[in-house]
Order: structure tokens, then sequence, then C-alpha cells
């Protein structure tokens, strides 16, 4: 009966996002005609797809009922490598190497926050700077670039398929994947448990500490993901390149609805926050205004997500 | 022997921020000449009264099970807010400045009490948003001062002293005095301890934590007035990173994350750590690069062995 009712609510819940969404298209396509063309859609469609890679590795992180705000400088550090490796050593082992130290650096926070009970949120808190460091010793501060912008490498993130923009298909099939992990896994079972109660589910035998690991090494590696993505995207690197993602990532996945408590939420939510965002960024630029006024959306969006998910809570107990 | 040895894993466990601080210092002496001069260790007190006051306020809302992360980008506005009146009336700047610190604390405090929302969230939200309206204000432009007699709020002395390490004693002494003599300090710990018991024992636990996070605004609005005087300028991307700096000082000093537990005067040792690191670490002309690593690997360092420390108890 509980499951049967909070089914209902979370599809409801999942029609009112979706029903917010087709919203805010009509009416930034009101006041702005070049909006629903189809080249401003592809345009936006690979913008969000770097951010929706990593929201879907964010997702089961905050499904399990943690939080990485080192995203972003992993963001940083994959891209500064991907793209000083390429030329020196070919594009697949440098693309190798970019997604070994993704899944390394999540393994260091995994390990610390899994095996060693630390909070998520300080951990990575901590792992922001050194990251960020490690990224600026790494380049010696330096820009880097690959030397022929045309190179097949270039693909991955400028490249179309039948129409589609090529790092939309790595996001879709990113969200496809991760969403028959989630349903269909017995690691996505363990996952919703240690994120609803972990001390519940090691109770009945569920590693928690190795599962929070995963989380955490599949979150560095999407991470690394979107960092090769965007280095194919941009031929080049500049070492702040992730900047702030972290909130980016983090305002679509609870805006999708997946819950920061930990032990609900969904892949399929979260795509669709990532397109809200995504079609709310170029619908600011659309509409004229300065960049910065994303930010305060942002801010907007974030506390009313997460209200709304604590009183659908409150609703539902 | 074995009783001593324990005697000084208890008295580590105890102190640590003394040791940390009493080892740097002797590192960095050792290091280089420069640095255990009168005029140096004056200096650091100097650079260091701006995280001082944040961490004052952060010790509070700590201690309480709370904290702010916002806090960089509430010092960016304050000290933007600051500069851009000066050229009017100073009084009226100092006042805009306290009330902005002010406000922003009560809305973020409201968000954690009224909305219940996650604090954690509510700060990264704000940093995030609050950065936004320093760009607003500013108009992604930096704003230098038009009134020099400002300066004198970071840059005059009383009785030999600087004045920013002035107000850093003052709301250090007050805060102090506070924690343990006033009904608002026990229950800081009381609501940091157990917050549900302090609940049904009749504290208004919401108005105290709306009360921590409002002070703690207007502290960082205090820093940002004296980071405004010593400028006389602000920049939009100014306090980017210092909300690390003024957690990793309060833990440091010992303060638990997990709230009930610590005192001003240890933080005041830890803030003198971290001012007392950067400032060896660019005497011996450490690039920044490495600067960064190393803050961020001893504030993981810090929160993993207190982590520990409070297992072992």
């Amino acid at each position: 009966m509980h499951a049967v009712s909070s089914n209902l609510f979370s599809f409801g819940k999942r029609q009112g996002l979706v029903l917010a969404f087709i919203l805010l298209l009509a009416i930034i396509s009101f006041f702005a005609p070049r909006f629903l063309t189809y080249r401003n859609i592809m345009l936006v469609l690979t913008q969000v797809a770097i951010m929706g890679v990593m929201a879907c590795g964010l997702t089961l992180m905050l499904i399990g009922g943690n939080f990485d705000l080192s995203i972003g400088s992993q963001l940083s550090l994959s891209t500064v490598i991907v793209v000083s490796l390429h030329d020196k050593i070919g594009p697949l082992p440098a693309i190798a190497i970019a997604l070994v130290v993704g899944c390394g650096i999540g393994a260091i926070n995994g390990y610390l926050v899994g095996f060693q009970k630390l909070t998520s949120l300080i951990v990575t808190l901590g792992m922001l700077p050194v990251v960020q460091a490690l990224t600026l010793i790494y380049s010696g501060g330096t820009y880097s670039q690959i030397a022929n912008p045309e190179a097949p490498f270039s693909f991955i993130g400028r490249g179309f398929l039948w129409g589609i923009p090529m790092p939309f298909i790595i996001f879709a099939v990113t969200a496809i994947v991760f969403g028959v992990i989630l349903q269909k896994t017995i690691f996505g079972r363990r996952l919703y448990a240690v994120g609803g109660n972990r001390v519940g589910s090691w109770f009945a035998g569920v590693r928690d500490d190795w599962v929070i690991f995963f989380t955490f090494v599949i979150t560095g590696l999407t991470a690394a993901m979107g960092g090769i993505m965007m280095g194919s995207r941009l031929m080049s690197a500049q070492n702040y390149l992730g900047k702030d993602y972290e909130l980016t990532v983090l305002s679509a996945v609870i805006l999708g609805g997946t819950s920061l408590y930990g032990g609900s939420g969904g892949i399929f939510k979260t795509v669709i926050g990532v397109l809200i965002l995504g079609f709310l960024a170029n619908g600011f630029i659309h509409l004229g205004l300065p960049y910065y006024t994303q930010m305060l959306a942002q801010w907007v969006i974030i506390i009313a997500a997460v209200w709304l998910d604590v009183k659908g809570k409150k609703g539902e107990s | 022997m074995k009783s001593k040895q324990l005697n000084i894993i208890e008295m580590f466990k105890k102190q640590p921020v003394w040791f940390i601080l009493l080892s740097s210092t002797i590192l960095f002496s050792v290091l280089s000449g420069d640095f255990l001069t009168i005029r140096n260790l004056s200096n650091i007190v100097l650079q260091s009264s701006i995280l001082g006051i944040m961490a004052v306020g952060m010790t509070g809302l700590m201690i309480s099970g709370y904290f702010d992360i916002s806090v960089g980008s509430i010092l960016a506005l304050t000290a933007a807010v600051a500069v851009s009146i000066t050229g009017y009336s100073i009084p009226l700047a100092i006042a805009a400045t306290l009330l902005c610190g002010i406000i922003l604390g009560v809305i973020n405090g409201i968000l954690v009490t009224k909305a219940k929302v996650n604090a954690f969230i509510v700060t990264l939200a704000a940093m995030v948003g609050v950065r936004g309206l320093v760009y607003v204000y500013t108009g992604e432009r930096e704003i230098i001062g038009l009134a020099t007699e400002f300066e004198y709020l970071a840059a005059g002395k009383v009785a030999f002293i600087p004045i920013p390490i002035i107000i850093w004693v003052i709301t250090i002494v007050v805060a102090e005095w506070a924690l343990r003599k006033t009904v608002y300090g026990r229950n800081a710990y009381a609501i940091g301890g157990d917050a549900e018991a302090t609940k049904n024992a009749g504290v208004p636990i919401d108005k105290y934590i709306l009360g921590f996070f409002m002070l703690n605004g207007f502290l960082v609005a205090i820093a940002g007035l004296v980071l405004a005087s010593r400028l006389n300028a602000a920049t939009p991307t100014l306090g980017i990173g210092q909300e690390m700096l003024v957690i990793i000082s309060v833990v440091l000093g010992g303060t638990k994350l997990t709230g009930g537990y610590g005192n001003m005067i240890k933080t005041v040792a830890g803030v003198l750590t971290i001012g007392m690191i950067q400032n060896g670490l660019n005497i011996l002309n450490v690039h920044h690069f490495y600067s960064m690593l190393i803050m961020g690997a001893i504030f993981i360092f810090v929160i993993f062995m207190d982590a520990k420390l409070s297992k072992v108890k």
C-alpha cells in the first residue's frame, strides 16, 4: 500500500516537473523567437551533456546519502590531463589515464567517507582545493591545447550522429546505463538501502562501506567523462574550467527531485532537471540577461527544490 | 614510561591545536630566519584578524551544530557595500554593511529553521546566490573607495595596537563570555549536543539557531568592513575560498563538526596556526599552487584526526 501511494506521489511530482518544463519552454520562446529552433535546441543539448553525465553520477551519490563537492575540480583536472596528453601519447591512452585518475580521486574520497565514516561534505570540501591545486601543479598554471583542433578526438565533443550531437548521445547512454544499474541490479537496490538507512542496511548484511566507496568511484568516473567531453569540445584546457560546476550539477539533480537525505531519487528525474537548467540558462541569455543572474536563479531553485522535498517527506510520513 | 606516553597522547587529544601551533612555529623558525621576528609575528596577528573575526561567528554556529559556507560570498558583498557607500558617509556605510550582513544571516537562518532545509545546502546555495548579488551590485567591476579616512579602521592604531586586532579581541572576549556565562551560550552547547532533548527541555531552539546565523552574518560584516577598509576597494571575487579557511581554523581549534563542543580561545589558536602556516609558506617562497594543496591536505587530515579522536573517547 505504501509503495503504491509513494509511487503515485512520485508520478505526480514527475508529471509536475515535465509540465513546468514545457511551460518554461513556451514562456521563453514567446519572448525569444529563436529559442525553439533546431539549431538552438541542438546547442542546448550539447551544452547540457557534460553537466548531465556528471549529474548521473551525482544522482547515485545522493541516493547513497552523500555528496561530492570536488567534482568541479575533478572536471578541471581530467580536462587538463586529457588535453595535455593527447598530443604526447595519443587520444585513447590519454582518455584512459583521465578515467583512471578520476576513479582514483573518487576512491580516495570513497575510502575516507565509506571506510573512515567521515562526513562527505567536509571531506570533499577539503578535496576541492587539493584537486584544483593538483590541476595547477600538473599544468604549471598554463593553458594547454591540442595542436590540431580537427583531430578525431574532437568527435566526442563536437560530432553529430544521425543529426544528434555526440555529447548528448553519451549523456543519454550514461543515463540509460545508470538507470538500469539503479533499477535492475543488486548494487542499485543496496544503494537505496544504504541511503535510506546506513546502519539498518549494515544490520541487514549490506557492506555499506563498499557501496559508498563505489558511489564515489562512479562519481569520479563521470567527472572524468565530463572532463574528456569538455576537452574534446574545446580542444584546449584551462585550469579553472570546472569551478562552481558542482553547484550547477547539484541543482540539476535536486531539481529533478532526488532527495538530499538519501534513499530516494531516479535518473529520469535528473535528466529532466538537467534539461530544465540547460534551457533556462540558454533562455536567460536569449532574453538578454547577464550571466550572473543565473547564479541568483540557482540560489532560488536549489532552496525551493529542497524545501519542496522536505515538505513532501513530511506529507508522506 | 607507558603512563607518561599515554599522558602525552591524552594531552594531544585534548589540546592538539597548541601542539600544532608550537610545532609549526618551530618548523618555520628553523626554516627561515625572517619568521620569528616581532615584525613578522605582529604581521601574522594583524593578517589573521579578518579570518579570526569570521571564525568567532563560525565557532558559535558550529558549537550549536551548524555551519555556514556562504561566509566568503557574504564577506565580498559586505565589503562591496561598505566601499561603495563610504564616499557619501562613513557612519552610513558602516551601518549599511552591518545591516547587510545581518540580513543575509537571517535569510540563511530562516531557511534553516523555518523551511527545515539542510544548513549545508542553504549556505551552499547562498554561496552561489550571494556571489551573484556581488556581481549584480558591483556590475562586475572593482569598486574603489573615495574616503581615505575610512582606511583608518584598518590602518589606525590605539596605544600601538592596530584597530583590527582590537576588534578581534573584543569579539573573542564577548563571545567567550557569552558562551561561558550566559544562558545563550550554555544553550548553544545544549543544542549542539542534543537538539531534540534541548527542545523538549523547553528551549526555543529555532530562535537560537536563527540568532546564531544572524550573529554569524553580523561578524562576517565586521570582517568585511575591516577588509574593505584595508583595501579601500572591493573586487567581485573577494573572499573566494575564505569559507574553507574559516572552517579549517575552527575545526583545528577542536570544535566538533557535530556540535556541542568547542571554545573561542582554541579557535584563536586555530586561526593563528592557519595564519602562521600561510605566512610561513609565503616566506619560504612556496608556490601558491602548493600552498593550496598543503592547506587542503591539512584540512582533510584535521577532519580525519577529529573523527579518530572522538571515536577513541
